[in-house]
């Protein structure tokens, strides 16, 4: 059984810091369907339509009938280990630093075989759970776990490198002194988080619910303001080298479209905030959470970023807000890109609206924050790379990649 | 029951020729073909104009195939062929070509299986080897080979309850055969003890499990038997030949190879049985496919290879000579010369030209050949009988 992982101690500076480095990273197109998938949490392999005969791994036409109409369909994750292997030896940077390393083949319920990433509770002949998770080097890979959870199955070291748990690991929550603040930082906290860093600006405007995150253990606060490069870079220059994940919560909606609300200095606040200060928190801590994504099991690992799900489509309602969103998410792109050799991989959750005064005439259903932050932390431990919350935002997606057209027109979410 | 296929008789081959192994060389792919063709010529007294058609193997001839190198060689061909087969490549470079010096498209055919290795030559092969390995197999713990065939290994020893002492006892006789081979990468006695406690490296295979990369060449010639007469060369007729790709796609871990589908037609179109086979040389990167080949050309049954290796003598002196060379497992994987090592071998001693122990009153050799882990098992088999020009 896997040994609950232990609390991290002190770091020795007489160890040897482990040099990020990626796993092999070459794929074929149409193996990136699988990240698209695993993007998304889902566990989903070509599907003939003509035979229905399940591929992988994947290709272009059909390996039975040889038809051209495969898509992309939820499939069952359940399978049986044929095969095991603990390799002692890899011809691989990445997975030398990491050995033992333990692989299997399983025969899956749906047909083919598969190479999986092996959780060390599984023993041959063994139902297990298949997922889609996506390694260090942000490609879409197979993992096996014993079918029913085992209680300590987040601590394998070998697939929490392909996952964001919380657990030892000491997130900073931007933008902490609002509500959703607030229960991001219980829901890490309940995660296990080592240390939760809370920033918070504008300190002559009180709140209560900075006042109650004050009060909970293992929590610190610290001034930050996303719209000051001197205040990002004070921060880092404290506790940079200490965050392990980044949660880039900032937050400023004011509602209004663009010939409706004529206000260039509102659309320059929502910019400031959303787009400039996530460049600002990126320069500041991107290098250096980038220089400590492989140092240890508990090292630097995900950014994340807080997005509306009008990143994806404007909202006319609020339309500078959805332009400011969909501009951060623009630039989390480029982000994600420039962190990736450092094996800390970019987050992105995309929220509905949620229940607060910015939303008053926004029509139901509405988040509360309490919904939502348990659900990003769990999306995050599973290693999610896509987070969709809520009926809203699950809406938008569907219908974006039904008919981006038809959305475009008719948004009134 | 397949039709019966044409014999291939009046056709041989002849002239074996091994280009020296080298754990490492800065000479290339292009260089060790070239070696081997100069070798092929000198020793059969041919002039390089003489040999009108190649088959060629190489992992290494990269970014060029066949084409490129016969520029390369300076030598102008009316019939090329490039099998990129890996393992696989000599049992079917020599269908091929028997076939065209049988319809006359080619008179004399150099068949030469050669790569280089490089520091890190290996390391760039196995993670480009193929859409599959770099989609699904090459980020998992890039073991390469390694882990393929440790899976296999476990898949059928817990299906057979075979022993690591089993595959130990075929190592420790075969490393027996290489030791008076001098181009041999391994040049000291294996004990049974040395081979079992020897370095992990991809459970449960250790390090005597794994074959070791390395630089060099092995090559033939195909010609009609009435040409090598003229010629003075010894030759051994070609008895039989198979291949077959991707057998058994539904197991959904390889026990059996493409062997096994076509057992029937080989010893029928030889007109010999299993039992007929003086000595048998198999593609051995690691002892398990061994074993398979054993099961599938009909030596014992499925499952039972263990048993029949502890019950037999593999050494060139013993009662089922086998890997009479020492085998890649003692001598080294010269990329696409693997699948060019047995033929070599058998042809050796079936005309005596031994370098290493001779195996007594040998009539009949069988080669069989493997190649190419796609994704999660090999796909390509081959295999050859031989016999003695006097058989």
């Amino acid at each position: 059984m896997i040994k609950a992982l232990p609390h991290p101690k002190w770091k020795d500076p007489r160890v040897r810091t482990r040099k990020p480095s990626m796993p092999p990273g070459n794929r074929s197109r149409e193996a990136q369907g699988l990240l698209s998938m695993a993007a998304r949490g889902r566990f989903a392999l070509q599907v003939c339509s003509n035979c229905g005969a399940v591929q992988y791994p994947p290709r272009q036409l059909c390996g039975k009938c040889l038809s051209e109409e495969l898509s992309w369909q939820d499939v069952s994750n359940k399978g049986t280990l044929l095969a095991e292997t603990t390799l002692q030896h890899s011809n691989d940077i990445y997975f030398r630093d990491r050995l033992p390393w333990k692989l299997g083949i399983v025969v899956a319920d749906v047909g083919p075989s598969m190479v999986v990433h092996l959780s060390s509770d599984c023993k041959q002949g063994d139902k297990v759970r298949l997922a889609l998770s996506i390694d260090a080097a942000g490609n879409a890979v197979v993992t096996a776990r014993p079918e029913k959870p085992t209680s300590n199955e987040k601590d394998d070291l070998q697939l929490r490198e392909m996952e964001f748990d919380p657990k030892h690991r000491r997130p900073l929550i931007v933008d902490g002194k609002t509500e959703m603040g607030l229960e991001l930082t219980k829901a890490f906290l309940s995660a296990g988080a080592r240390h939760v860093f809370v920033g918070y600006a504008k300190p002559w405007y009180e709140s209560q619910y900075l006042e109650e995150i004050k009060k909970l253990d293992k929590v610190s606060v610290y001034p930050l303001d996303v719209t000051d490069t001197d205040s990002v870079e004070e921060l880092v220059s404290m506790i940079g080298d200490k965050v392990e994940i980044m949660v880039n919560n900032s937050y400023h909606l004011r509602p209004g479209g663009l010939i409706d609300r004529f206000d260039i200095n509102t659309a320059h606040d929502e910019m400031e905030i959303h787009y400039y200060g996530l460049m600002r928190l990126a320069g500041c801590f991107g290098p250096v959470m980038r220089a400590m994504g492989a140092d240890g099991h508990h090292s630097a690992t995900a950014w994340l970023n807080i997005f509306s799900a009008y990143a994806w489509i404007n909202n006319p309602a609020v339309g500078t807000y959805s332009a400011s969103q969909a501009a951060a998410l623009s630039l989390s792109q480029c982000l994600r890109a420039e962190l990736t050799p450092g094996g800390v991989r970019v987050v992105n959750t995309f929220i509905g609206p949620i229940e607060d005064e910015w939303h008053q005439l926004a029509p139901p259903p509405k988040l509360l924050p309490a919904t939502i932050a348990p659900r990003i932390v769990s999306g995050l431990s599973k290693g999610i790379e896509d987070i969709p919350i809520g009926a809203v935002a699950e809406e938008i997606l569907e219908r974006l990649s039904e008919n981006p057209k038809e959305i475009e027109r008719t948004i009134k979410l | 029951m397949v039709k019966k296929r044409q014999d291939y008789k009046g056709v041989v081959v002849c002239a074996p020729v091994t280009i020296p192994y080298s754990r490492y060389s800065i000479k290339s792919a292009h260089w060790f073909c070239g070696k081997a063709l100069a070798e092929l010529i000198t020793s059969s007294g041919l002039s390089k104009s003489d040999v009108d058609g190649y088959c060629i193997s190489s992992f290494t001839l990269s970014p060029d195939t066949a084409v490129g190198l016969m520029q390369y060689l300076g030598v102008t061909p009316r019939w090329l062929d490039h099998i990129p087969m890996g393992g696989a490549s000599g049992a079917v470079a020599l269908r091929r070509a028997a076939r065209a010096i049988q319809c006359g498209d080619a008179e004399i055919i150099a068949c030469i299986g050669g790569d280089t290795n490089h520091v890190d030559t290996f390391r760039e092969t196995i993670a480009t080897f193929s859409q599959f390995a770099n989609d699904a197999v090459y980020p998992y713990g890039s073991g390469g080979p390694n882990s393929s065939f440790a899976f296999l290994t476990d898949y059928y020893m817990k299906q057979f309850g075979t022993k690591r002492e089993d595959f130990g006892k075929m190592c420790v006789d075969q490393r027996t055969n290489a030791l008076p081979i001098p181009f041999a990468m391994m040049k000291k006695p294996l004990t049974i003890e040395e081979y079992l406690n020897a370095r992990v490296i991809a459970e449960p295979l250790r390090l005597f499990d794994c074959v070791m990369p390395c630089a060099g060449a092995d090559a033939f010639l195909v010609m009609t038997e009435d040409k090598a007469k003229s010629l003075g060369l010894s030759y051994a007729k070609i008895l039989a030949t198979i291949e077959r790709h991707n057998a058994f796609p539904d197991d959904p871990v390889q026990i059996r190879g493409g062997w096994a589908v076509d057992i029937d037609d080989f010893y029928n179109q030889a007109g010999i049985g299993p039992k007929d086979i003086d000595l048998m040389q198999a593609y051995d990167d690691y002892p398990i496919i061994c074993f398979m080949q054993l099961e599938d050309l009909g030596f014992c049954d499925k499952g039972e290879a263990g048993r029949f290796v502890q019950s037999h003598d593999l050494t060139t002196g013993g009662d089922f000579p086998f890997n009479t060379s020492g085998g890649q497992l003692s001598t080294g994987q010269a990329g696409a010369a693997g699948g060019y090592i047995g033929i070599v071998e058998t042809i050796r001693q079936l005309t005596d030209q031994v370098i290493g122990n001779t195996v007594e009153n040998a009539q009949h050799g069988l080669v069989s050949c493997f190649g190419m882990i796609n994704y999660d098992r090999g796909i390509c088999t081959s295999a050859a009988i031989f016999g003695r020009s006097t058989a």
